[in-house]
């Protein structure tokens, strides 16, 4: 990998930006769906994460051929397929965890959650 | 015969694994039981057979679909391996046949066979964590063995079960996700997944920035996965509301897989020379588990719930762990490795016999608390006011408590005796007085909370009325099983010690 400007590392730039605002939203935001996305736009940065490297420009399928001389690496394709696949089935869960959660306390509020806590355990006299 | 001891990795994880979709197919509770049950029974016996093959043959690779490693996945077992796939394994052992008699209150009779499901799903991803030789794989089973454990906490009766599960599958993919971050960038600097592969290649290339940036993502991620003190905030309510069988095996088993994916990464990837001679890791850690020795279980003293109070002191417990593993020896690393071990069948054997306390109250749930609060449909939570003169109506499952915290606080004949002494060992041989003072002195704080509840159940006059109402023998037996195993290798520390000390040789000498 040669040492160069922007248009280079574009994609490199683009990963790191998802990745930080996934985070961020995860942090910052107390509405369980609204953490939930940013969740995912995290776990989507690291796809092409992998992703990227593995490409070459003018690279090919990785099959023998006195043609070709530049193959792609099709490994973190099939990495990033089981991540996805991960990816998917922690979202599913925490939607539904989200529905139970909405059930229960009759929001999807971070805070409002914590206080509706907060107030069970005076009750009970846990400190906390 | 022979060909199936030579399989024996495969089917390490391929049994547990098996058994979930059966028993979600089967969809009746029973069935499920036993076939989830006879899962993990099988996966004791594989582990048994693998440590006795590691002590014979040393190092064994298993090459799944005869693909020779790097190219293929490969399943290796080491001591340490095996000494981890023996505590994860035996715990479900146990701990299947306990969850028969406890979810029947716990969890509504449709959803038993969910439940052994997620189970035998989360067994099978521990068990695939430990065993696997591969990076990648790593994070897969780590991924198998999470969601399974959401589910399982969110199976709790209290509403809260399903905002501590929420707030644990933030976190948790959180790490996980760091983690596979950091086995992007090796598999960027190496172009290899196996995890001997990478610890040989990397030697070449340790000093480069995206290695160092993959040490961080793997730490930081692991710990939050293992709850190293400042990463643990998932950690108490979800043990304190999850269905008493599943805290029991999370505590046992969960954590204690987190602190060993760190050690293998620490030590078979990255390297000692990496991490303790250039970057100030053991410094960091050295902090961090100090902190969480004291903190955590100064905390600890302070909580009026049972089970939280015995969950903060796990956070305090990984501390003593960690604390290990950061002196850079073969003793500091053997007494983390036997902490590990020696902590979680006393925590098991706690939450366990915790378990029937909160049975008991759930019977007795008709008579209101001191403070007059009506039990609704959520089983009340085993508070210190609702435990006065317990030991009175449960003689067997208090001393059972007062034993195993006896471990906890490190009275000599415990488990946790052995490894605390080893420890201070570790930290006389760095000759670090000081922290064999910080560990005397953290333990006279587990002495305090151990205390809170003695007082409470021997020395409080029981409620008028309480008659002697112990806990069902299918909850007691597995509980004093492990108790007695925390008594045992007190005092037998051949098997504990042994293996763990063998472990640590093999850890150490792979990595300079």
């Amino acid at each position: 990998m040669s040492s160069g400007g922007l248009p280079e590392h574009f994609s490199y730039i683009v990963t790191v930006f998802l990745m930080v605002a996934g985070l961020f939203i995860v942090i910052a935001r107390g509405n369980l769906i609204k953490k939930l996305v940013g969740l995912s736009v995290f776990q989507t940065s690291v796809y092409l994460l992998y992703i990227t490297p593995g490409k070459l420009l003018g690279g090919t399928a990785p099959i023998l051929s006195p043609q070709f001389t530049v193959y792609s690496n099709p490994l973190p394709h099939v990495l990033i397929l089981t991540a996805i696949v991960v990816g998917v089935a922690t979202l599913a869960l925490g939607l539904a965890l989200a529905v139970r959660i909405k059930e229960a306390y009759g929001t999807i509020e971070e805070d409002e959650i914590t206080a509706a806590d907060n107030a069970v355990q005076d009750v009970e006299g846990v400190k906390s | 015969m022979s060909s199936l001891s030579a399989h024996l990795p495969a089917l390490q994880v391929v049994l547990p694994l098996l058994s979930a979709p059966f028993a979600v197919l089967l969809r009746h509770g029973g069935f499920a039981f036993g076939i989830v049950t006879a899962g993990a029974w099988a996966a004791f016996a594989c582990a048994i057979g693998l440590w006795l093959q590691t002590g014979e043959a040393g190092i064994i690779s298993y090459h799944i679909g005869s693909w020779p490693p790097p190219w293929g996945i490969e399943y290796r077992v080491d001591r340490l391996a095996s000494f981890v796939l023996l505590l994860v394994s035996g715990t479900a052992a146990i701990v299947l046949p306990y969850s028969r008699a406890s979810i029947e209150h716990e969890i509504p009779r449709e959803l038993h066979y969910l439940y052994y499901a997620m189970f035998g799903l989360c067994l099978a991803g521990l068990l695939g964590i430990t065993i696997t030789g591969d990076a990648f794989n790593v994070f897969v089973f780590l991924e198998i063995s999470s969601l399974s454990t959401y589910v399982l906490i969110a199976l709790g009766r209290d509403r809260r079960a399903l905002a501590a599960s929420y707030r644990y599958l933030i976190m948790g993919t959180i790490g996980a996700t760091f983690f596979v971050i950091g086995i992007g960038f090796l598999y960027l600097m190496t172009g290899t997944l196996n995890i001997v592969d990478l610890g040989e290649r990397l030697r070449t290339v340790e000093d480069s920035r995206p290695v160092l940036a993959a040490l961080a993502f793997i730490t930081v991620g692991v710990s939050l996965k293992l709850a190293l003190f400042p990463l643990h905030q998932w950690l108490p309510n979800a043990y304190t509301y999850a269905p008493s069988a599943v805290t029991a095996f999370l505590a046992a088993t969960a954590t204690k897989v987190s602190v060993y994916v760190l050690i293998r990464f620490w030590f078979s990837v990255f390297g000692e020379t990496l991490i303790f001679e250039k970057l100030p890791l053991p410094q960091i850690l050295l902090l961090l588990s100090l902190a969480a020795m004291f903190a955590a279980s100064f905390i600890a003293i302070f909580q009026d719930n049972l089970k939280r109070l015995f969950a903060y002191s796990s956070v305090g417990q990984i501390g003593y762990i960690t604390l290990g593993m950061s002196f850079d020896s073969v003793n500091g690393l053997g007494a983390a490795i036997l902490h590990l071990f020696n902590h979680g069948i006393t925590k098991a054997a706690i939450f366990l016999l915790i378990g029937g306390v909160v049975l008991g109250l759930a019977k007795n749930s008709a008579v209101p608390n001191s403070r007059g609060v009506p039990a609704g449909a959520v089983p009340p939570a085993p508070t210190f006011d609702r435990l006065a003169g317990l030991a009175k109506r449960m003689p067997l499952t208090c001393f059972g408590i007062v034993l195993a915290g006896l471990s906890l606080i490190g009275v000599p004949g415990t488990a946790g005796f052995v490894s605390k002494w080893y420890l201070i060992l570790a930290a006389m041989e760095a000759g670090q007085f000081w922290i064999v003072a910080a560990i005397l002195l953290s333990s006279l704080l587990a002495i305090a909370y151990v205390w809170r509840f003695v007082e409470v159940a021997y020395f409080k006059p029981a409620p008028e009325g309480t008659t002697k109402q112990e806990a069902p023998l299918g909850l007691l037996i597995p509980a004093w099983l492990l108790v007695i195993g925390t008594i045992w290798f007190g005092l037998d520390t051949s098997f504990t010690v042994g293996t763990a000390t063998e472990a640590a040789l093999q850890l150490v000498k792979a990595g300079r």
